[in-house]
């Protein structure tokens, strides 16, 4: 760094960036938060409480890097499975998401009809998650081109896998965004695995960022252990979309800490050493060792932070657990904005429905 | 002579001896090389045969799709994996308007011999994007072979007509099935595509399936044996070509006709083969023909309502009991 001996430079790499201490220790609470919630998560399939996990260790800190300059009221966010970190930042609570991984009734993202990892949330503003990977980057570009024509100023980040990058709809994304110049920050959160296959089968050249240049706008790297340099691109990327100048293209090189998901073992494919290296580039603990070295952490901090947070994620278990499933009865809605044909519905002929021999005519309950 | 093999031991098997036999046989799919295959179809296939013939591709299944469509145009015999049917979506354009239709565009001179291959229908609270059934969808259009073995025995000897063959075959597995367990003979037998099986013989009703439901309809026709009703049930092994004879002349001789599909019911695999039974034996129905499917709302996760989105054995023994006027 050249810049370290010039004399109005600020004390501190976060106070140059015009973050403040006390953002310092929100940022660091929601990659602390995130990474107990999924360890939970984790604890909860293996117990059998939930059939399925995916989730983002090692993904938090450029998740809440990219996060911290969004207009959280305005600004959408289209998430991918790993985005635990980013719709905490949001406003989704760490109950909102475990209601989701137990199938509740009230999950907020989907009623519990879609499987856990896919987040949504209209109330904060974060669009629906979907199976295939690749298909939320058309979307992102949809809500950036509504903004735009409805001048609501809101801008859109978008997420994804360096191996979803390797899907048409990411590349039609790009191309279309660039042509509009849209509101909307392409993020890349490049873990160097798409479950086994590794980023050079996926990307020629290696760089995802460099693809940007194609389609006419820029693409920049970060290194997701520095959460500090993740803020600052994305500062920059928004700053770029709200004065009209279109997308960008950010990809955070992050380690994978755990397994692609709970159907998989990543020791059948990656050397021990390389699992353990990984660990070196924990946010958690890169983002820590930088707020100890400005004096925001210390042993006692730290601890009196992890137990408020066990309390919180415990708190989060309990409440979402007690609730209830989804009502049997409410299984053929949202189907369709209006009543759902009847008719055709039922999967077992004994529930009291339509006619059994002839559909068409009124059960023995007079419905149809 | 026969083994008894699993019905994922079948199919590695089988794809493994005819890849020994034939050199132009090469393997395209995501997580099948290293890791060896999401379900383990393709484990140790990367040693055996080298990452020129076990590709392990990128996430695009529209570029692998139609990569393997030009692959089979120039004379490979390109296998593709799709880690599950849902995903076969991203390339229906390769499948549906290019595959299916390049012989009949090129006036009869190209052949497509492409096999798609991968799990089909439900499994376990995978939710609506990995748990459709895509059958209807496929069998609709001219120009695909649509296959859904019920057994290890269909699984061997339907996949070695599908790698011989001139044209793209859509090869549906059910996930739930890879672990069954059956006989399975050994041997060059490929078994021809539209030749169903008749699983058991029975006399007063027929019921129809394929794939997974085969196996609840064997159920549930020993339930209702219990109660003096014997049902004839038939594994139609493949969709198109729809074997007409054999399914009518069953319905012919029971009078009766259950059809079972895990899919919706609108549009669906069983409606195609109710017409055919109408078509082919109308005079001599006893009942209305049953469907028994799915429930017509995308597969939640939620397990009480997956519970009830699914077809069971009792639906089966209820719909039965319907074209005997027993309920
Ligand atoms: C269209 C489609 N094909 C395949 C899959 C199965 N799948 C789910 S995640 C995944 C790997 C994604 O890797 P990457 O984009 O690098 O993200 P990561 O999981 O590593 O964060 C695959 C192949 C899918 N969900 N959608």
């Amino acid at each position: 760094m050249a810049m370290h001996k010039t004399k109005a430079v600020t004390a501190t790499r976060h106070a140059a960036l015009g973050l403040s201490d006390q953002d310092l220790l929100d940022m660091y609470y929601y990659i602390a938060l995130a990474r107990t919630l999924d360890d939970r998560m984790w604890v909860l399939q293996r117990a059998g409480k939930a059939m399925f996990v995916i989730s983002g260790p090692g993904h938090e800190g450029c998740q809440v890097g990219a996060m911290w300059p969004m207009d959280k009221k305005n600004d959408w966010l289209v998430p991918f499975y790993r985005s635990v970190a980013a719709c905490l930042v949001k406003g989704m609570t760490p109950k909102d998401i475990l209601l989701g991984l137990f199938a509740r009734a009230v999950d907020p993202s989907s009623g519990g009809r879609q499987m856990p990892g896919h987040y949504g949330h209209p109330g904060v503003k974060i669009l629906s998650t979907s199976s295939p990977v690749g298909t939320q980057y058309p979307h992102a570009v949809g809500i950036a081109y509504a903004a735009k024509l409805r001048k609501t100023g809101e801008v859109t980040m978008v997420a994804i896998g360096e191996g979803g990058t390797s899907q048409g709809d990411w590349h039609e994304a790009l191309n279309w965004a660039g042509i509009y110049k849209l509101p909307v920050i392409f993020v890349v959160e490049n873990n160097f695995y798409a479950i086994s296959v590794p980023l050079h089968k996926q990307v020629a050249g290696e760089s995802v960022a460099a693809r940007a240049a194609g389609y006419g706008f820029p693409g920049v790297v970060a290194d997701g252990s520095d959460v500090l340099e993740c803020y600052r691109v994305a500062k920059e990327a928004y700053d770029r979309a709200r004065r009209g100048e279109g997308p960008t293209l950010i990809e955070y090189r992050v380690e994978r800490l755990g397994s692609h998901s709970s159907d998989d073992q990543q020791e059948r494919y990656r050397p021990k050493e390389e699992i353990e290296a990984a660990r070196r580039r924990d946010p958690l603990v890169t983002f820590r060792a930088y707020l100890e070295s400005v004096g925001l952490m210390d042993e006692p901090r730290g601890q009196a932070l992890t137990a408020r947070i066990k309390r919180e994620i415990d708190e989060a278990t309990d409440s979402a657990d007690a609730e209830p499933l989804p009502d049997p009865s409410t299984a053929e809605r949202h189907v369709y904005a209006t009543q759902h044909d009847p008719t055709y519905y039922r999967a077992d002929d004994q529930i009291p429905g339509p006619h059994p021999m002839h559909p068409w005519l009124p059960g023995p309950d007079g419905r149809r | 002579m026969a083994q008894v093999l699993t019905f994922r031991d079948a199919l590695r098997a089988t794809l493994m001896e005819e890849m020994d036999r034939n050199p132009a046989v090469v393997l395209l799919g995501e997580d099948i090389g290293v890791y060896q295959g999401t379900f383990r179809i393709t484990a140790d296939f990367l040693t055996r045969f080298g990452p020129k013939r076990v590709i392990d591709t990128p996430i695009s299944e529209l570029g692998f799709v139609g990569a393997a469509v030009g692959m089979a145009m120039l004379g490979l015999r390109p296998v593709v994996e799709v880690m599950t049917w849902n995903f076969s979506l991203l390339a229906a354009d390769q499948i549906l308007n290019n595959a299916a239709k390049l012989r009949y565009f090129s006036g009869g001179q190209v052949n497509v011999p492409l096999v798609i291959r991968g799990p089909n229908g439900a499994g376990v609270q995978l939710s609506a994007q990995h748990s459709q059934s895509l059958e209807a969808l496929y069998a609709h259009f001219p120009g695909l072979w649509v296959v859904a073995p019920a057994t290890p025995a269909d699984a061997r000897g339907l996949l070695l007509t599908a790698l011989r063959g001139k044209d793209p075959v859509v090869f549906l597995e059910n996930a739930a099935l890879y672990g069954a367990k059956g006989e399975v003979p050994d041997g060059d037998a490929p078994i021809p595509f539209g030749q169903a099986e008749i699983m058991r013989r029975g006399h007063d009703v027929t019921i129809i399936s394929y794939s997974r439901m085969v196996h609840l309809a064997l159920t549930a026709a020993e339930q209702l044996a219990q109660t003096g009703i014997e049902a004839e049930v038939i594994n139609l092994r493949t969709l198109r070509p729809l074997d007409r004879e054999t399914l009518i002349r069953s319905v012919r001789r029971t009078h009766r006709a259950v059809v079972v599909q895990e899919q919706w019911r609108p549009f669906g695999a069983a409606a195609e083969i109710a017409a055919v039974i109408y078509e082919g034996a109308f005079d001599l129905l006893d009942a209305p023909v049953e469907r028994v499917t799915g429930a017509d709302v995308p597969m939640p996760y939620a397990r009480n309502l997956e519970l009830l989105a699914l077809p069971h054995e009792r639906d089966i023994v209820a719909a039965v009991q319907r074209t005997l006027y027993r309920q």
